[in-house]
């Protein structure tokens, strides 16, 4: 826990949180989820999140980023309470502080490979040249053919797709990162790549929150662990 | 009327305030609601998509924002450039017009309900400049070349009418004509809508990118969902003329509080 600096306060500060769906259109069921969940992570950690599958670990993540509504409870990122701001202000989150790489690849179609990763650059104003560069960078390490990086990544293989979900996740320094299964179906030496990015960013005081099935990553990058079974609406009940 | 926008105590005096304030807007037809009870601000670089299915009263409310239609109630405040928050909704017509050729642009779903169809595609873009006072020649016509470029009209079309044009360049030069006075609002009526689905990618490319490098403000009507996923960061869900649901487009889609959207968002073909 050697980047971890205790004397900072938290960057994310999950408090009292509860979430259930409700289906109206299938007779009104109400589907709790997820009941007191706590969580607190601070720049430089890195915090992985555990248990069974459907557990509840992505929809933590998804309320985290705002993608979930909360029920009720608090989610604090840098001083933003996701759980009641208004979208402009999660927006404004989103670009400037809270970075997130889904499983999952969505783009608007015919953008190329290296602006799909300098978005979030160009999004915060770092000039043309510069963003794209940054770009490049990070698809040369995460080993994207540079013949593909003027094409659009939708009919990339689904490996290649998540390195430039990576790339582009990466790409401006967020202080807050969630990550959803980041080594999923990557090869040894890019899986090496990804352990290393997670490992600047916590240098650079970034506070990390991921899901890894991947147990030796998890080993590697994560300093705690929060098990989010202790969070079911069952345990709780 | 001016009016300052209130500001919140302890908020600074410099923070800038919503593009566009729009307050408890209705329109009826007769006994039959258009739209009612609306309300929500849009600020500066956001866009708000709007969807519901045909006679929800989406139409209805962008043509009541954009000045085409008179609301039965509500108002309509935008930031003008001199006079700050002005309801559009009472401004004299001349004033209306003037701020819908300059600040203002609004898309069609159907090109030729937003082009001369008789006038050639240069003559369209550097019509809406000579419309706001533009009367150098030389310089209108680059300024129609460079946009024509921008949306990807080949220079050797610039004196071909829009009628020789497919449906997917039509579109492109309707965005041209409207952008190319800079305006910081624009209107969208199912911009997508009719086109093919490879046509359609490069509109979306193409606006997303003009959204960005121009940072401008939209409301955009649509009935694809696919379409305000990846354009518009807030969404509005109409019903019967009522907002139904509203926040961040992809919260909206991934978690729909309501059981309308609910519907909506389960109806969409997988591909």
């Amino acid at each position: 826990m050697a980047g971890v600096d205790v004397t900072l306060g938290p960057m994310i500060e999950v408090r009292g949180l509860s979430k259930a769906f409700v289906l109206h259109n299938q007779d009104g069921a109400r589907i709790p989820v997820m009941a007191g969940a706590e969580l607190t992570v601070r720049p430089g950690e890195c915090v992985a999140l555990t248990g069974a599958s459907g557990a509840g670990k992505s929809s933590l993540m998804r309320m985290l980023y705002g993608n979930y509504l909360a029920g009720a409870g608090s989610i604090r990122i840098a001083g933003v309470d996701v759980a009641t701001a208004a979208p402009r202000e999660i927006l404004q989150l989103r670009r400037e502080t809270l970075g997130y790489v889904s499983q999952f690849l969505r783009v608007v179609p015919r953008v190329p490979t290296r602006e799909v990763v300098a978005e979030p650059l160009l999004a915060t104003g770092t000039p043309r040249d510069a963003a794209l560069g940054l770009a490049e960078g990070l698809l040369a390490r995460l080993n994207i053919p540079r013949r593909l990086w003027s094409l659009s990544p939708t009919t990339f293989s689904g490996g290649e797709q998540q390195r430039v979900n990576i790339a582009r996740g990466f790409a401006y320094p967020y202080p807050a990162l969630l990550l959803d299964e980041p080594t999923a179906s990557l090869d040894a030496a890019n899986r090496a790549v990804v352990l290393d990015l997670i490992a600047e960013a916590k240098a650079r005081g970034a506070a990390v929150v991921g899901i890894f099935h991947d147990a030796e990553a998890r080993a590697r990058v994560a300093d705690r662990e929060v098990d989010v079974t202790g969070f079911s609406p069952d345990v709780a009940a | 009327m001016t009016m300052v926008h209130p500001i919140a105590p302890g908020t600074p005096p410099a923070v800038p305030g919503p593009l566009l304030s729009v307050d408890g807007i209705e329109k009826r037809y007769g006994a039959r609601i258009g739209c009612t009870g609306v309300s929500f601000d849009l600020w500066p670089g956001e866009v708000m998509g709007i969807v519901g299915e045909s006679g929800s009263g989406k139409s209805t409310l962008l043509n009541c924002l954009a000045g085409h239609l008179a609301p039965d109630a509500g108002r309509v405040l935008f930031d003008t450039r001199d006079g700050g928050m002005v309801d559009t909704v009472t401004m004299a017509e001349p004033a209306r017009r003037r701020l819908s050729r300059t600040d203002w642009a609004f898309v069609h779903q159907n090109p030729r309900d937003g082009l001369r169809m008789g006038v050639s595609a240069g003559g369209n873009v550097g019509e809406r400049l000579m419309a706001v006072g533009a009367r150098n020649y030389g310089g209108i016509r680059a300024a129609a070349l460079d946009w024509l470029d921008r949306v990807e009209i080949a220079a050797d079309r610039v004196d071909d009418r829009p009628s020789a044009f497919s449906g997917g360049m039509q579109q492109r030069l309707q965005i041209a004509r409207n952008l190319v006075t800079g305006p910081r609002l624009v209107f969208m009526d199912e911009p997508t809508g009719g086109l093919d689905v490879s046509v359609q990618a490069r509109l979306l490319d193409l606006l997303r990118g003009l959204v960005r490098e121009m940072g401008l403000s939209a409301i955009i009507v649509t009935h694809d969902l696919a379409v305000v996923r990846l354009l518009a960061d807030r969404l509005m869900v109409m019903k019967s003329g009522r907002v139904v649901e509203a926040g961040l487009t992809d919260q909206v889609l991934d978690d729909p509080q309501h059981a309308y959207t609910q519907l909506l968002v389960s109806s969409v073909l997988q591909v």
